[in-house]
């Protein structure tokens, strides 16, 4: 007789349903949280003339990073209007940094909690792996099922995906930081929170700033799959070139995205480089 | 009461400490015991106690537990067992805000590897036992100044830790120990990461300092030489067990055991020896009391081909020889014409290394003179029992030269 199968779908299948049913309370109250942000970055990109708003980006690139980051910001983004993708742009733009926002806000604090629980650590590390290498498309469907279409669901799992690195290398960071200079935090009275702020976290910054880079472009990426639920922006128009077979229409959106990615990195990558600089 | 008293203390890494206990104190040694269950013992039952303003080196090769006994004093590692009282509060009892205000206010330590943060400047790393006990910033500011005022390093308080020398560096860490004013320094291995030359200064330094600021310190090193340049009492350790306490003139002239005689082998004797353990009582003749004919009779007496001369307040005046005191005798000359005044003259605390080369300059002429601070006579050295001493015998220990150690 042969072994039935485990029925591991169905129990899925119901375990989604249970959450939907019992727990619409909750998300709607994250609903609640996320549209507004969302709205807020995209009413900031937007309240100015597009060309006021690409100098204002250029400005701080130059101020964050080097002159020729600042450089390629402002050829870079002028070329994206000049195809008629602003408006697309600011919508990517806005998803992509409210996924980053919430998984910072999230990933940090976890990323402390594993540095110093072993037990935490222990717990967060299989969670984390099984987040970043379960296909990026599954998380979708449950995300549809809570929150329906749109934007909303689109960054619940932009920051599912994105958020891993963020607290790997929080955690990461915080345990680098030499023994010897623990333990003179801990031989002159520190509390735990005046190690955790005067101490460990000024040393990990870089490593943290790091695992926020990656977080950053990873919901990027995430956000333009998110577009097949419905949540815009620049991943719409290459799906409906997908499906319309549109070369050249997809190249220009793909193109922008690309601009846009260069343009977070260079600019997260350098405000982890010197703490003096922006401190 | 003493500053500090280290009763029974036990640190056993491992995943059964109570067990281990059990083995310890059935006498099994650190070897045995980590073959037997795996666990590290890494100070066995340690007993001692330091005075006030006492500098006490923990000494002893890696391993031997030295490292980690500084850290049970200050509970950077918990004990498993035993207790450390300082002015009579047992600090392994205290829960963590009462050791928090302890390690703020009472203790101060300096790091092997200096331990200074990267991303603060030298004052702020001065500055920061003072602000997490919440002193106000001009406060600690002119605190951290003086403190960098007192190891010459005012003028680098806005450097960062990284663009100055090991030694610089050092020396910040110990005016961040000094900053809030503790009773106790804890030194690990304060000097070892720096290079020879650099580390004598260092040492001559904190001497310099210890001389007016009367710290309580617990030194550790593995440098024998650093260990006896500057510990009043010298702990050896080994297997996390003190084999021998000691002044160091103790260790070296009367090692515990074999293991202490093998460790202070090579030691370079004329540091360590100071005039005072190889000098000799003298005869003296006291001017305007006697004259040249008793002055012979006790050279005769004694043996020698002179005898020193002092005042009737016991200060030395000179050396009178043979010769002078025959030329006095026959010639009519007074004593104070043929006295020897330009003799060496040393206190009981003069090392040999120092004393040799100011008699070698007079090419041993006369015996070295050995006076107090009043310059009152207490002693000579002659040729003879500086090499006798450097021989490795003959090291005369009466009763007034063990006290000046």
């Amino acid at each position: 007789m042969p072994i039935p199968k485990v029925p591991l779908d169905q129990w899925v299948d119901s375990l989604v349903n249970w959450l939907t049913e019992n727990l619409s309370g909750l998300f709607s109250f994250i609903t609640h949280i996320i549209e507004p942000t969302v709205g807020f970055f995209q009413m900031i990109l937007t309240v100015a003339p597009p060309l006021v708003t690409i100098i204002l980006i250029s400005a701080l690139a130059l101020w964050t990073s080097r002159w020729s980051v600042a450089l390629f910001t402002l050829v870079g983004l002028f070329l994206v209007a000049n195809l008629g993708l602003w408006e697309k742009s600011t919508e990517t733009l806005s998803l992509v940094l409210t996924a980053s926002l919430i998984s910072v806000i999230l990933g940090i604090p976890l990323g402390i909690w594993a540095a110093r629980s072993q037990v935490v650590r222990r717990i967060i590390t299989p969670v984390l792996d099984f987040m970043q290498t379960m296909p990026a498309f599954v998380y979708l469907i449950p995300a549809v099922f809570f929150f329906a279409l749109g934007a909303v669901p689109g960054v619940i799992a932009s920051v599912i995906f994105a958020m891993p690195p963020t607290i790997r290398l929080t955690n990461l960071g915080i345990r680098q930081v030499p023994g010897d200079l623990i333990e003179a935090a801990d031989a002159f009275g520190s509390t735990s929170w005046q190690k955790l702020f005067k101490v460990q976290l000024p040393l990990a910054r870089s490593t943290i700033m790091a695992g926020v880079n990656q977080t950053i472009m990873l919901s990027l990426s995430m956000v333009v799959i998110s577009s097949m639920i419905g949540a815009g922006g620049l991943g719409a128009i290459v799906l409906q070139s997908i499906s319309r077979l549109e070369v050249g229409t997809g190249f220009e959106g793909g193109l922008a995205i690309v601009i846009i990615a260069i343009i977070l990195d260079r600019i997260t990558q350098s405000l982890g480089k010197d703490p003096r600089k922006v401190a | 009461m003493k500053k500090i008293e280290v009763e029974n203390l036990t640190r056993i890494f491992g995943r059964n400490p109570t067990k281990g206990l059990e083995l310890v104190r059935q006498g099994k040694s650190k070897e045995e015991i980590l073959k037997e269950t795996g666990m590290t013992v890494g100070v066995n039952r340690v007993s001692f106690s330091v005075d006030a303003g006492e500098v006490f080196v923990i000494m002893g090769l890696s391993g031997s537990g030295k490292s980690t006994l500084v850290r049970l004093l200050n509970r950077l590692i918990e004990p498993t067992e035993g207790s450390v009282r300082m002015d009579g509060e047992d600090v392994s009892r205290m829960d963590p805000q009462e050791l928090r205000q302890i390690r703020r206010t009472k203790m101060g330590m300096v790091f092997q590897r200096f331990a200074l943060f990267p991303h603060k400047s030298v004052r702020e790393n001065v500055e920061y036992g003072l602000e997490v006990q919440g002193i106000p910033k001009e406060e600690r500011k002119e605190k951290a100044l003086t403190s960098l005022g007192l190891v010459g390093l005012e003028n680098y308080a806005d450097s960062r830790p990284d663009q100055l020398s090991g030694g610089m560096q050092q020396r910040v860490g110990l005016a961040r120990a000094l900053a809030n004013d503790p009773d106790i320094l804890l030194m690990d291995e304060a000097f070892s990461a720096l290079d020879p030359l650099i580390r004598k200064d260092m040492q001559d330094e904190l001497m310099d300092l210890q001389s007016t600021m009367q710290k309580t310190i617990i030194f550790i090193t593995h440098d024998l030489d650093e260990a006896l340049r500057i510990g009043d009492r010298i702990a050896l350790m080994k297997d996390g067990e003190i084999v021998q306490i000691g002044t160091p003139e103790e260790i070296l002239t009367n090692p515990a055991n074999s293991y202490v005689e093998k460790f202070v082998e090579d030691v370079n004797l004329t540091k360590v020896l100071t005039a005072g353990s190889i000098m000799k009582r003298s005869e003296a003749l006291v001017l305007g009391k006697e004259g040249p004919r008793v002055a012979l009779k006790r050279m005769r007496g004694g043996g020698t081909s002179t005898v020193m001369v002092v005042g009737r307040d016991r200060k030395f005046i000179g050396i009178l020889t043979a010769e002078g005191a025959k030329e006095v005798a026959e010639n009519g000359k007074t004593i104070e014409d043929v006295l020897i005044k330009d003799a060496v003259m040393v206190h009981e605390d003069t090392p040999v290394s120092d004393l040799l080369p100011k008699m070698a300059e007079k090419q041993f002429a006369h015996p070295a003179v050995v006076v107090d601070q009043q310059e009152k006579l207490r002693g000579v050295v002659v040729r003879g029992a500086i090499f006798a001493a450097l021989a490795g015998n003959g090291v005369k220990t009466d009763a007034d030269s063990q006290g000046s150690a």
